[in-house]
């Protein structure tokens, strides 16, 4: 068999907002468009996408939230409605995905024995997280590939940022090993914005762009500061400040999901591709990736 | 007695292991079996109503409560999916949740009702509204706990579901869903081997079910602040559900308190326990906060790491998880950016430029606010005179919030509202006009107004400006009818000249226990 390999990985923010403003036939609430800029980023990594042989995506996401070790999906197939809890008036989405339960039952594997609290999910009623749901469907809105969710351990909770970056780490490198041993070729995503402090109230109509920008001044700087280090090829300097980022701009980056990724993707020191940047009620948002491929890989922003 | 609209009130645990396991470990067995004498309870109860508020749906935007009429799904714990699926038929109270959120509206609280298929209800909802009431004998209310709600606002809210069934004439068991201690094993646990997490949560537990015994609920809220910061993961701002429940029950000590249980739910203290309203009295309870009744945003009055959580512009925290560090953890992001500098050389130099500029006008919103501006400011000052933006002026006294002595915008001067407290030693000239406890004191007016004067001297020196800039006046008096005269006479004696023109008013407080505050807007030079 030969080596698996990851052959991109994503870094692809989950607003609901995104879905709800694109109106596709699956989501049930109507809108007028909005948060363009992100939106018309994600439809140019689509298309990449659709030119790159994969055969599965494996999405880390924060909104599958586990406290006792990481959790891997393991039912073939799931098909339900994800509404999502803070904004149910824009996200009622009816979704239909397959799992690679294979790669989904090596990568749990592999991380056990390095020693990472793991377990399967095979309930069958189990709702798959709307992080999942709306990275996917922007990122593939056909749902042609099967997906593998990895859940977010909440150690950061218990512990704190710092450990949170370790126990991610060794998980990425966990999947990693257990990607090339599948043989399978592997697209990454993480499923998380940046800076993450937001407003807490809703404009009457939240599509309404004159009333988005982002939170503050200061995590603009932070998101520009580590924008610039994906696009300089400094990964692992990134991962390095990850936890004065977290801290300081409230990141999903607490999830674990980018330092995961990069930990899976050996610190990668080439050039980001940077899709699009734009605030969701405040919120700062990049969608990004990261080619290992030097013919393909794009300078796009 | 009888006509409290709160029969008894409830304090159950979110996990689901008394519902799909109870058989695996004594003690969730225990659990479910007191939950199961609970729903009896209730039965033979005249309850209209159930009302819940679960810890384990944490809502960002305000609070938000239930109105879907009959809502329905199999629900699946992300944790414990191996325990079992949880399908669930309930029945709302779609009048109360409507009054229940116009009530939390008129107090101040922002909040909404949820209505739609597929809602996501929380496991901790799910759990007790299928042991309590299986058969939707009475509608339920559910209410959400707001992640970053602290004492005032969850209070609040409690005092709203009062109002609510008052107005509706309905009588109501109230549930608080939560664990006592939260951490849990953050590895797999034979059920068999569960037992609390440690001898310090198991201390601090029993603690709480010897207040409950006691039927000591209101002290147990004023406690809620030490709870949160002992046994409970860090994950939201504040221990809320005490807080809930004393409001929600008339903030008082005389309940008869009965734990019917107490078990480890995966390292977490589990606990059912009822408190019932009764005549006797365990004692004078321990008010050490003030009362509130209306909803204006928290205040830092005891503990700077528990207190305010609303950022001045009403805009906060992350949208999913559940922390946020406090005030004083925050680095504000002046130093932050010099460091980088420090760190990382020219590439941040463009937006730190920005941020020096942007940041000391309303970029910095944030809780950083107030340091951030200052810092920020003095940073600047001096420099920004011919340019728009915040100004400090160090000489006079510090803001008591979130915002510059001054701001510049074109060729004017906005000065911000100033007492008369000294800039050397934060003393009242003229003397404070109440004692600690609010007692009324003698004051001077007189000294009060000219101090305020000079503070405003004080800045407008900053601003390279002084009195005969300014344009026109507002001021506000505590008491019109005792200070006016002596007010108007100092006044008259600074600004005859200057001829600004004024509007003085009667108000019912100042932040401080000053007579007077007046705000000023100048040319600037
Ligand atoms: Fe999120």
């Amino acid at each position: 068999m030969t080596k698996g390999e990851i052959v991109l990985g994503c870094l692809a923010p989950h607003p609901p907002h995104l879905v709800y403003a694109e109106n596709p036939d699956e989501n049930e609430p109507i809108s007028e468009g909005g948060w363009e800029a992100l939106r018309w980023g994600y439809a140019r990594l689509a298309r990449k996408l659709k030119t790159i042989d994969y055969d599965a995506l494996v999405i880390l996401t924060p909104h599958w939230q586990t406290y006792i070790g990481t959790h891997f999906l393991g039912v073939d197939a799931f098909k339900s409605l994800s509404v999502d809890p803070i904004f149910p008036n824009l996200f009622r989405y009816h979704y239909d995905l397959k799992v690679d339960v294979e790669l989904s039952e090596k990568m749990c594997e592999i991380a056990g024995e390095s020693g990472i609290i793991t377990k399967m999910m095979r309930n069958p009623d189990f709702r798959v997280d709307y992080g999942t749901i709306t990275s996917c469907h922007l990122l593939n809105p056909e749902w042609d590939k099967p997906v593998v969710t990895v859940s977010s351990n909440r150690n950061r909770h218990y512990y704190s940022v710092e450990v949170m970056n370790e126990q991610a780490q060794a998980l990425g490198r966990a999947c990693r090993k257990a990607i090339e041993e599948s043989g399978k070729r592997v697209v990454l995503i993480a499923s998380h914005s940046l800076s993450h402090r937001h407003f807490t109230t809703e404009a009457p109509l939240p599509e309404d762009m004159s009333r988005e920008h982002i939170y503050n001044h200061s995590q603009y700087v932070w998101d520009m500061k580590v924008i610039d280090l994906m696009r300089n090829g400094k990964m692992q300097e990134f991962i390095d400040l990850m936890p004065e980022f977290t801290e300081q701009t409230m990141a999903e980056t607490e999830g674990g999901g980018l330092t995961w990724m990069m930990a899976a993707m050996g610190m990668p020191e080439y050039p980001a591709e940077i899709y699009g940047y734009q605030s969701v009620i405040g919120t700062g948002n990049v969608v990004a990736c990261w080619d290992p491929n030097d013919v393909t890989r794009e300078m796009v922003l | 007695m009888s006509d409290d609209p709160v029969l008894f009130g409830l304090y159950v645990p979110p996990h689901p292991h008394p519902l799909l396991a109870p058989d695996q470990n004594k003690g969730w067995g225990e659990l479910r079996a007191a939950y199961d004498e609970c729903r009896r309870r209730i039965e033979e109860s005249e309850a209209d109503i159930i009302i819940v508020y679960s810890t384990t749906w944490p809502s960002i935007v305000g609070h938000q409560f239930q109105v879907q009429p009959e809502p329905e799904w199999v629900h699946v714990d992300d944790d414990f999916h191996f325990l079992g699926s949880m399908p669930y038929k309930f029945k709302m109270d779609v009048e109360f949740g409507n009054a229940y959120r116009d009530a939390a509206e008129s107090r101040g609280l922002h909040a909404r009702t949820v209505a739609y298929h597929g809602f996501p209800i929380d496991t901790g909802s799910v759990v007790a509204l299928s042991l309590l009431n299986p058969d939707n004998r009475i509608p339920a209310c559910i209410v959400s706990s707001n992640m970053y709600s602290n004492r005032s606002e969850t209070i609040v809210l409690g005092k709203a579901a009062r109002d609510a069934l008052k107005a509706q004439g309905k009588k109501a068991v109230i549930v608080a869903v939560s664990s006592l201690s939260n951490r849990m094993f953050t590895k797999h646990v034979d059920p068999v081997d569960d037992r609390i997490h440690s001898a310090k949560d198991e201390d601090w537990n029993q603690k709480i079910l010897e207040f409950f015994e006691d039927g000591r609920l209101e002290d147990l809220s004023q406690l809620s602040r030490d709870i949160h910061g002992q046994i409970r993961v860090q994950k939201v701002v504040a221990y809320k559900p005490a807080w809930w429940m004393a409001a929600t029950m008339g903030q008082h000590n005389n309940y008869d308190g009965e734990v019917m249980a107490y078990a480890a739910l995966h390292g977490s203290g589990g606990a059912v326990i009822q408190l019932t309203p009764s005549e006797g009295s365990f004692g004078d309870k321990e008010f050490d906060e003030d009362d509130v009744e209306t909803y204006r945003g928290d205040r830092n009055v005891l503990d700077a790491n528990a207190g305010d959580m609303q950022a001045p512009g009403g805009v906060d925290g992350p949208l999913d998880e559940a922390e946020r560090p406090a005030d004083d953890e925050w680095r504000n992001p002046v130093e932050v950016i010099d460091d980088l500098y420090d760190e990382y050389g020219s590439s941040v130099i463009s937006h730190a430029t920005g941020a020096l500029g942007a940041a000391a006008g309303a970029a910095i919103a944030g809780p950083v606010g107030g340091v951030a501006a200052s810092i920020v400011a003095k940073k600047t000052v001096g420099k920004m005179m011919s340019k728009d933006g915040a100004i400090i002026a160090e000489d006079a006294p510090s803001a008591v919030g979130a915002y510059p002595h001054a701001r510049r915008m074109g060729n004017m001067l906005f000065i911000s509202g100033v007492g008369p407290r000294s800039p050397v030693d934060n003393t009242i000239p003229g003397g404070p006009i109440e004692d600690e406890d609010g007692n009324p004191l003698d004051y001077d007016i007189e000294a009060q107004t000219e101090a305020c004067i000079e503070n405003i001297r004080i800045i407008l020196q900053a601003c390279e400006a002084d009195l005969s800039n300014i344009v026109d006046v507002t001021t506000f008096l505590v008491d019109m009818k005792r200070d006016f005269s002596g007010y108007n006479k100092v006044y008259a004696k600074h600004f005859e000249e200057i001829q600004a023109t004024r509007t003085t008013l009667a108000i019912q407080a100042l932040p401080t226990p000053i007579a007077v505050e007046m705000k000023v807007i100048a040319k600037a030079p």
